[in-house]
């Protein structure tokens, strides 16, 4: 019966084959239609957008408004570009994203392998955190970063990343770890390794995948977020918001083209971080789930 | 006082205790087994002595210390796991010094007590592998290393050979035992295979629902187990316990059973001290390998009782033929010679070693003969 089954499956295999392979070749289409129309636009001088033709190849190859949303742009009221900003979220993003994936991790660890009274309750109440949505956490959140001084400051949005994020990295790490087979730290406190030697040397070494995770997953959103950093960051702004500013300008001329460079541009460091780390992403997030 | 003491120790969870009142004195040199089915807390004494887990009361001691409280790193104890527990990360080398480094012996010792342990194990020329390039066994010799390099006082295994195939298993058997023999170091090995402990240790404590049913050489074990539970739980197949009613016939204590036809069969005893139980009813316990041909019987045993009866089934399992057949309403299996001539349904005169015969009050199913 099975022997039967493979056999017709070998027969129609080629044709089979083709027809998925066309119809995710049009998915694939699709999907990068919305990045083809940004690229293609922003290297085109604004008026052969305004007259012309949205998906045609550009008659005039020009790099202006990427110079431009870079550098010279209208920010708000200020013309310096999406520079400034940009460099503000990096100096957010790398903090907040190691420093929330590093508790994490810790959390993860003490949380499987130095259990105590109440660990899942309090795991329970740390994946908890990652159902409240950011809206419900302004108010008390801005309160605690005026008491604390840290309000419109780069460290202020850090620290409400990190807190924000210490749910899901938790969540993350904790699952990991809870596949690691625990006789290993036990064998390495009979050895003599104290608490952070083990986490050091025994588990960090086979945490890639899920640090990846991590690390995307927390760099994905701390560089995307628009709330948080509209609301607390001041006079330092992320790029998300110089971005809004940028596209959202009532006054004056809409230079599509520089506008398409902009969200390009804001969009480049998550896309970097997924094709650099992507291969690890699935398997990461696959772990622990099978086992072997 | 002996090497290792374990004074009274119990373990308990909340209200429930899993451990109660185990005493055992481990003399220098010993190869002691834990032996019991799952749940019998076995592993749980073993991790108290590792220091893994905590001792509810009672003291354990190593070398006259009480090593209560103290941190498992300080109790110069080395302990082999189930899982092997190498370190993923590292090479063989470090996963064998590792212990050492962090007990912060200086560089050369340690490259010193590496060379001398991989060669005695043969696994130098290992070295430099990660554990997920060796196959089973080389895993079992690495973490067996591992303990051996920082020469503690103490060994504890943790079920070390339940993770290999039946051949390897036999082979890394004796050769744990070879190893015990040279080197001459006090063990603890924890394990339910019975076989494993009949073979490597030099003492053995059953243990079953948290007590130790009975301590003793392999020997004493096997040849006069303390109670039903030991009787059938070492041994492969199990001891066989019938049901039977001692009568003394000319003033010697005698077995009454009944054979398949429902004849009353009797078979005497070699322990006159039975006849103070004479008309009261006992559990016989007779081992596979004491119930033969005629032929095949113990010729050193004074007390060969022929026991006609009706042959059940036949397994023959290539060194051994079992043969199976029914007492007193129990199936009896009896350990017969490879080329031995027996066919189901047939009458056989079945040949008891009722030297080897071992009697239990059927009430608290403890020994009371011999």
């Amino acid at each position: 019966m099975s022997a039967q089954s493979q056999d017709t499956a070998v027969s129609t295999g080629r044709i089979t084959r083709a027809l998925i392979y066309l119809v995710l070749l049009l998915f694939t289409l699709f999907y990068l239609l919305p990045l083809y129309v940004m690229g293609v636009n922003s290297l085109k001088p604004l008026a052969e957008i305004t007259g012309g033709n949205m998906m045609a190849l550009p008659q005039i190859w020009t790099f202006d408004a990427w110079r431009s949303a870079w550098s010279t742009a209208q920010i708000g009221i200020e013309p310096t570009g999406l520079k400034p900003y940009f460099l503000n979220s990096i100096l957010m993003v790398v903090p907040a994203v190691t420093i929330s994936t590093i508790v994490g991790a810790l959390n993860g660890y003490v949380l499987t392998k130095w259990r105590f009274r109440g660990d899942t309750w309090v795991f329970g109440l740390m994946l908890f955190s990652c159902f409240i949505p950011f809206q419900i956490v302004l108010i008390p959140m801005a309160m605690v970063l005026g008491k604390l001084g840290l309000a419109g400051s780069v460290p202020g949005l850090i620290l409400v990343h990190v807190v924000y994020g210490i749910g899901f990295t938790t969540l993350y790490f904790r699952n990991y770890y809870a596949a690691f087979p625990t006789e290993l730290v036990r064998a390495a406190q009979i050895d003599g390794a104290g608490f952070f030697r083990i986490f050091w040397r025994i588990l960090l070494p086979v945490s890639g995948p899920i640090a990846v995770v991590s690390v995307i997953w927390q760099f994905t959103n701390i560089w995307n977020d628009f709330l948080f950093g509209a609301s607390f960051g001041g006079t330092s702004q992320p790029m998300t918001v110089a971005l809004n500013n940028l596209v959202q300008s009532s006054t004056g001329v809409k230079e599509y083209n520089v506008h398409f460079a902009g969200a390009i541009l804001a969009a480049l460091p998550t896309l970097l971080v997924y094709i650099v780390a992507g291969r690890y992403f699935v398997r990461g997030l696959m772990a622990g789930s099978v086992k072997g | 006082m002996g090497f290792l003491d374990i004074r009274n120790v119990t373990k308990s969870y909340g209200a429930v205790e899993v451990l109660h009142r185990v005493d055992i004195a481990v003399e220098e040199g010993e190869f002691l087994v834990l032996v019991g089915p799952s749940g019998c807390g076995k592993s749980t004494l073993l991790n108290m002595i590792a220091g893994l887990e905590n001792i509810s009361g009672g003291e354990i001691a190593i070398k006259g210390r009480v090593i209560n409280g103290v941190h498992p790193s300080k109790r110069n104890i080395a302990m082999v796991f189930q899982s092997y527990a190498l370190y993923p990360n590292m090479t063989v080398g470090q996963n064998m010094t590792f212990g050492l480094e962090m007990h912060g012996v200086p560089k050369p010792e340690r490259d010193k007590a590496l060379a001398e342990v991989s060669k005695l194990l043969q696994i130098d020329h290992l070295l430099d592998r990660k554990p997920g390039q060796l196959s089973g066994g080389q895993r079992q010799r690495v973490a067996m290393g591992r303990a051996l390099v920082r020469d503690p006082d103490v060994f504890l295994f943790d079920e070390p050979l339940s993770n290999l195939d039946a051949k390897l298993r036999v082979d890394m058997r004796t050769e744990i035992k070879k190893l015990h023999q040279k080197l001459r170091t006090t063990i603890v090995y924890v394990t339910h295979d019975q076989i494993e402990a009949m073979t490597l240790s030099t003492r053995i404590a059953v243990m079953n629902k948290g007590y130790v049913q009975q301590l003793g050489t392999p020997k004493e074990i096997y040849d006069t187990p303390a109670n039903v539970f030991v009787a059938t739980f070492m041994g492969s197949p199990a001891m066989n316990i019938v049901p039977a009613t001692v009568r003394l016939r000319e003033g010697v204590p005698h077995a009454e059973l009944t054979d398949s036809e429902g004849q009353t069969r009797h078979l005497r005893f070699s322990q006159p001290g039975l006849a103070a139980w004479d008309g009261r009813d006992i559990l016989l316990g007779i081992r596979p390998e004491a119930i033969t041909d005629p032929e095949g019987a113990d010729r050193k045993s004074g007390n060969i009782q022929a026991l006609p009866n009706r042959v059940g089934v036949t397994e023959p399992a290539g060194s051994d033929t079992f043969v199976t057949m029914s007492l007193s309403g129990r199936d009896i299996i009896s350990r017969m010679r490879a080329d031995v001539n027996v066919q189901p349904g047939q009458m056989f005169d079945f040949a008891v070693n009722m030297e080897k015969a071992v009697a239990f009050d059927p009430k608290t199913e403890e020994r009371i003969a011999p």
